[in-house]
């Protein structure tokens, strides 16, 4: 009785469910990619409809790289089976095309074409491509410089840190030494020591250096520890029964063991030492990121401090990036970690 | 489940088992500058290729006394001997099986069994040992998999082979079974009397489950309430696999239970 009432509906329903939902199935998973299309085109529009209220070069060149990201945001959703993976990951983030076009006009609106918001505080997007375009030899000198010295500073200071973490974890005689004076010097931040770094070291480049280390040391070194401290007792039981010597025990089971804190030290690390480069950039360094900030700042160029802005963010989202890579690589046997 | 080829390859060394002379051993611990007897005038003395049961109430000191066979920890008085030679430190001849498996979770299957001999530094021309190991227990196919992926029995079976391939003259088992549950108990004890008497090797397994210590065991050892005396010591003569309801080890398992203060309720 009820298998004949269900195939029954199977049968009347089957030509129903054929035919309507073919739009139905077309606009879930190309209506969203069709709208990222529409606030593009509408980007574009914004951008060569009105007059300038100033003098930007860029803005007809805006308005027609819309129209090509708008036409590629079309055909992509819309084609996307054809294109593989790039499709797929286009449909994906069509979502954020929507916002993106949306914002990026309500911007052009806001400052170009009407001055909702005050003008030289405000720059509209073609002034902060003019920097990219016109500036960029500067610009990629200060990235240059600011990579420069960040990477050097965190590499001696996640280096310094993990051995003397290590060291401080499984000595107990380092541990006496180290423990106070780590308790007295690592919790003053990094940039209380500016003054003094500037003038002990031979150049404002090794003192910054010096003080980018300070920032990622401390807290890979507090964290290597307690996660070297924290290893249960029962593995170096096992690893001992099994013939471990001492540097097997260090090397094979204590750093391993306490990998997964190392990285968060590297984390909050990375996060100090990116505020202490600024600082230090802005303060002495004559190079770099953060002074060329503060030099657009001194000419009142604020498209180009939103155009430095946007570089050091997506530098330091890099760096971040770079980091979880490799510990999601190096901890694949930990499950349930937080993707980045 | 337990393959003949890999047995003959494991069993290829010298794999015999051991004599271990315990010596009227006592210990203690210090807990707050107060001293705690766990051991009191211990002498046992294990022939080669025994299994040898320790049983008593939980927390009498049997966990410590395997300590110290395995030379983790240093008796405060008497003596420990493995074929005539004292026990100082920790050797690879005598391996542990913890309650827990223990297993290095950033470790593979595979790396976690190649402990012993990674740690000893003869795994680059010993790599089939390991691989037979994993045989022996069973779980060849989950070499690349990582300690979170596998069941309780699995990660014990895993703790076991990295025990035996190190082909141990002793081997200590601390209650490796004690957290498994029912079924997988049973086959895993059925494995462990098949592995004893095919590698020979001595065998101190502490155990509160009478039947478990008198399906496995062809010697009980009864300890007392701490701190741990022997109160009896009992031969178990009967030919594997024995079975549950013979009536001769029921006989015995309400003698033990007498003797662990339970015949009331038995």
């Amino acid at each position: 009785m009820s298998t004949y009432s269900l195939s029954d509906g199977l049968a009347s329903g089957a030509p129903r469910t054929s035919r309507a939902p073919w739009l139905a199935t077309w606009i879930r998973e190309s209506g969203v990619g069709v709208l990222a299309s529409i606030a593009w085109i509408a980007f574009g529009f914004s951008c060569l409809w009105w007059q300038d209220l100033g003098d930007w070069s860029r803005t007809h060149s805006l308005g027609i790289a819309a129209f090509i990201i708008a036409a590629i945001a079309l055909l992509g959703t819309v084609g996307a089976d054809y294109l593989g993976s790039a499709g797929r990951g286009l449909r994906q983030r069509a979502p954020w095309l929507v916002a993106l076009g949306a914002f990026l006009t309500l911007w052009e609106v806001a400052t170009a074409k009407f001055a909702w918001l005050p003008l030289p505080f405000f720059p509209p997007p073609q002034s902060i491509i003019e920097v990219y375009t016109d500036d960029l030899p500067k610009l990629l000198d200060s990235v240059f410089a600011s990579v420069k010295l960040q990477l050097g500073g965190c590499l001696i200071g996640a280096t310094v840190g993990f051995v003397s973490g290590v060291s401080i974890g499984w000595s107990r005689a380092v541990g006496y030494w180290a423990h106070p004076v780590l308790r007295f010097i690592g919790p003053l931040p990094a940039t209380a020591w500016l003054p003094i770094a500037f003038f002990t070291f031979p150049s404002s480049w090794s003192a910054s250096t010096f003080l980018i280390a300070l920032a990622t040391g401390f807290p890979v070194t507090v964290l290597t520890w307690s996660g070297v401290a924290s290893v249960s007792n029962a593995y170096y039981d096992v690893a001992r029964t099994l013939g471990a010597k001492p540097s097997f025990l260090v090397l094979k089971v204590a750093i391993p063991a306490a990998l997964p804190h190392v990285f968060v030290g590297l984390f909050m690390g990375l996060g100090a030492s990116f505020a202490v480069l600024v600082v230090a950039e802005m303060i002495g360094v004559k190079a770099g990121l953060g002074w060329y900030l503060q030099w657009a700042q001194g000419w009142a160029a604020y498209a180009n401090m939103y155009a430095a802005l946007i570089v050091m963010s997506l530098l330091c989202s890099g760096a971040i990036t770079l980091l979880f890579a490799i510990r999601d690589r190096l901890l694949v046997w930990q499950k349930g970690t937080v993707k980045w | 489940m337990v393959a003949a080829a890999a047995l003959a390859e494991v069993a290829a060394p010298a794999a015999a088992g051991a004599a271990l002379d315990i010596e009227q051993v006592s210990h203690a611990f210090d807990i707050d500058g107060a001293e705690l007897p766990v051991l009191d005038d211990v002498s046992i003395s294990v022939e080669p290729g025994e299994f040898v049961a320790l049983l008593g109430p939980s927390g009498c000191g049997k966990s410590t006394l395997l300590r110290l066979v395995a030379g983790l920890d240093k008796p405060k008085s008497g003596t420990l001997r493995e074929d005539e030679s004292r026990i100082r430190a920790p050797h690879p001849s005598r391996v542990v099986v913890f309650q827990d498996p223990t297993l290095f979770p950033w470790r593979s299957v595979w790396d976690n069994v190649a402990l012993g001999l990674e740690a000893q530094g003869i795994l680059k021309s010993q790599r089939h040992r390991v691989d037979a190991a994993l045989d022996l227990v069973g779980l060849s196919d989950f070499r690349t998999a990582y300690p979170h992926q596998l069941s309780g029995g699995m990660a014990q079976r895993v703790a076991l082979a990295r025990a035996l391939v190190n082909d141990p003259k002793i081997l200590i088992l601390d209650e490796p079974l004690g957290k498994l549950d029912s079924l997988t108990r049973i086959t895993m004890q059925a494995e462990l009397v098949s592995l004893w008497q095919r590698k020979g090797f001595t065998t101190l397994l502490v155990t509160h489950d009478a039947e478990e210590a008198l399906v496995l065991a062809n010697r009980v050892i009864v300890f007392s309430d701490r701190p741990a005396r022997v109160k009896a010591d009992i031969r178990v003569d009967r030919p594997y696999p024995r079975h549950r309801g013979d009536p001769y080890l029921a006989d015995l398992r309400r003698q033990i239970l007498g003797l662990l203060g339970l015949d009331a309720t038995w």
